[in-house]
């Protein structure tokens, strides 16, 4: 069944997208992210223009994350306080990073800057995460406590000044590097039109020592609040937000999300960060792909401005 | 109609000054002068009927085969045509042309290859058929035209084609009678909202004998243009109601899906 999308003017099968909605729904249910890093890449695949599939994914973020930081909220496992903490250096990342979108645009390199940065960024990523995993695997078996207790572990970080008190979290870290990674993550989401939980998670993890508990929902929250912001941006400024296919995006993510999230919950920490770590991986090697191997065509039109 | 008549004024005064032999008259008609764009639109087509009517009511030269060119040309669009190129072991973009103004639709349909039609000086002049239709490009500080195999002109005809936005056909036109003719004008899913000029042009023994001039437009209707118009008008209402909808999305679902 096609129908037509009015902001991406082109028909679309109803049925695909919904499908595409519900797997990556599902991964995202499953790992506790956006997906966005799937999403875009997907949708550009079938034919609808790069700044209307950022704009679009943008709102389609928003819904799944909203579902799923509403039921964190109901387990009261969100650190409020901690998101809005992040989401401070995230306003200023965002600002600075679609700075920069314009000034690659005009030099018109931001097709390959994008890609290497995707690249870069779920290469580094994805490896991080195999390894980590793999040996809290290794460790796992060899029967030595999976979690090597952390409560204690001090890092640089913990040395930096402007402490605070994060109870929900129980953590008691310094401001600086909270802003560090809102900002870096605002500047992502705004050059790769990635919501950026899969790189937000770890970094809540290894760096700030955030517990498992809380991690999730903060970074859903944190999530909720850009993508909607985002969205909200992109449609006041670009007009390339296409509800129509939002809203069939999001129908399948939510319900995709809900099946995923069962999925992740009989799956154990170790197992599911290795599953995520290669999938982060893949997408990577895919980029790097598409950069190395000669294009079937060396030749491409695009609109100037806008789509 | 009007408009029809007004092409027909406009043309011949000129027409009897190059022809004053004899003038023959095209009348034609479309069979839609508006497309609507729908949640279903899948493409479409449009048919175009005309006749050639001799001047005088003695009847058509005898001497004289009737050839035809249709042009049909979408709503003007700049647009930049990349090529890439293997830079340290990377594929990226290194070099461009920006293709000014240039038609994003455009079908040429004749009743015979160009080429036999009339010859290239005539074809050039009239821009009739891909290789003669002007396509302004940016060359430096200039806008111009460039040679027919040009790569960068060759390689964006091509994917405008591949899109089929850009259509060659020549024998796109039909003469169901020497002097009655009918041509299908394809327009495929992705024809972007505007006007679209219909040109006619009638050759004899490789000469220009004639045009006529029709247009017809592309619309969006019901929802479609509701959401369009709402994009475009009130960008700020139609981000908020979009992440309002998405937040009351994800809501139902958790209520939905609740399972305490």
């Amino acid at each position: 069944m096609q129908i037509y999308l009015p902001i991406a003017d082109l028909p679309v099968n109803i049925f695909l997208v919904l499908g595409m909605g519900l797997a990556v729904g599902f991964i995202s249910g499953m790992f506790g992210i956006g997906g966005g890093f799937l999403m875009t890449p997907l949708l550009i695949f079938i034919g609808v223009s790069p700044a209307v599939a950022v704009a679009s994914v943008a709102s389609h973020i928003a819904a799944s994350s909203c579902s799923g930081a509403i039921s964190y909220w109901r387990r009261n496992a969100i650190d409020l306080a901690l998101a809005l903490m992040l989401l401070a250096g995230g306003i200023l990342g965002t600002a600075v990073g679609i700075w920069l979108f314009a000034v690659l645009r005009a030099l018109d390199q931001l097709d390959l800057t994008i890609g290497l940065s995707y690249v870069v960024l779920l290469g580094v990523v994805g490896v991080l995460m195999i390894t980590e995993s793999v040996r809290a695997i290794i460790r796992e078996q060899q029967g030595k406590p999976t979690t090597p207790r952390r409560g204690g572990a001090h890092t640089w970080v913990h040395g930096l000044p402007l402490k605070m008190r994060f109870k929900r979290s129980k953590i008691y870290v310094s401001a600086i590097p909270v802003w560090g990674i809102g900002f870096l993550i605002g500047f992502i989401g705004a050059i790769l039109g990635i919501g950026g939980g899969f790189i937000l998670v770890p970094m809540l993890i290894y760096f700030l020592r955030v517990p498992t508990a809380t991690v999730l929902g903060t970074s859903m929250v944190l999530t909720l609040i850009t993508m909607a912001s985002a969205t909200v941006m992109h449609a006041a400024t670009n007009h390339l937000v296409d509800a129509v296919l939002a809203l069939i995006l999001m129908v399948g993510g939510v319900i995709g999300a809900q099946f995923g999230a069962r999925a992740g919950q009989n799956m154990r920490g170790e197992r599911l960060r290795l599953l995520l770590g290669l999938l982060v991986f893949a997408v990577g090697l895919r980029f790097a792909f598409q950069l190395v191997v000669q294009p079937d065509d060396l030749y491409s039109v695009r609109l100037i401005g806008g789509g | 109609m009007t408009r029809l008549l007004a092409a027909l004024a406009a043309v011949l005064p000129a027409l009897v000054a190059a022809a004053p032999a004899a003038a023959e008259q095209l009348v034609i008609s479309i069979s839609r002068h508006q497309v609507m764009v729908n949640s279903s639109f899948d493409g479409t087509s449009i048919v175009l009927f005309g006749t050639v009517e001799p001047d005088s009511p003695g009847g058509r030269r005898q001497s004289v085969s009737y050839d035809l060119v249709t042009t049909i040309t979408g709503p003007r669009q700049t647009l930049v045509t990349r090529r890439k190129e293997r830079v340290l072991g990377i594929w990226a973009n290194v070099a461009g042309r920006t293709f000014v103004n240039v038609p994003t639709y455009l079908a040429v349909l004749a009743n015979r290859p160009f080429n036999t039609i009339a010859n290239p000086e005539t074809l050039r002049r009239n821009q009739v058929g891909m290789d003669y239709i002007l396509l302004p490009q940016q060359i430096g500080p200039d806008v111009a035209d460039v040679v027919r195999d040009d790569p960068f002109r060759v390689n964006f005809i091509r994917l405008k084609n591949e899109h089929r936005l850009y259509l060659q056909e020549p024998n796109g036109v039909t003469f169901l009678t020497p002097t009655v003719f009918r041509a299908g004008i394809v327009l495929p899913a992705i024809s972007p909202v505007g006007n679209y000029d219909v040109d006619v042009k009638l050759f004899g023994n490789g000469a220009l004998l004639t045009r006529a001039t029709s247009a017809f437009e592309i619309v969006k209707v019901g929802f479609e243009q509701f959401v369009a118009t709402a994009a475009r008008d009130h960008g700020l209402l139609y981000g908020l109601a979009a992440a309002m909808m998405a937040v009351f999305t994800g809501w139902f679902a958790s209520v939905v899906f609740r399972r305490d």
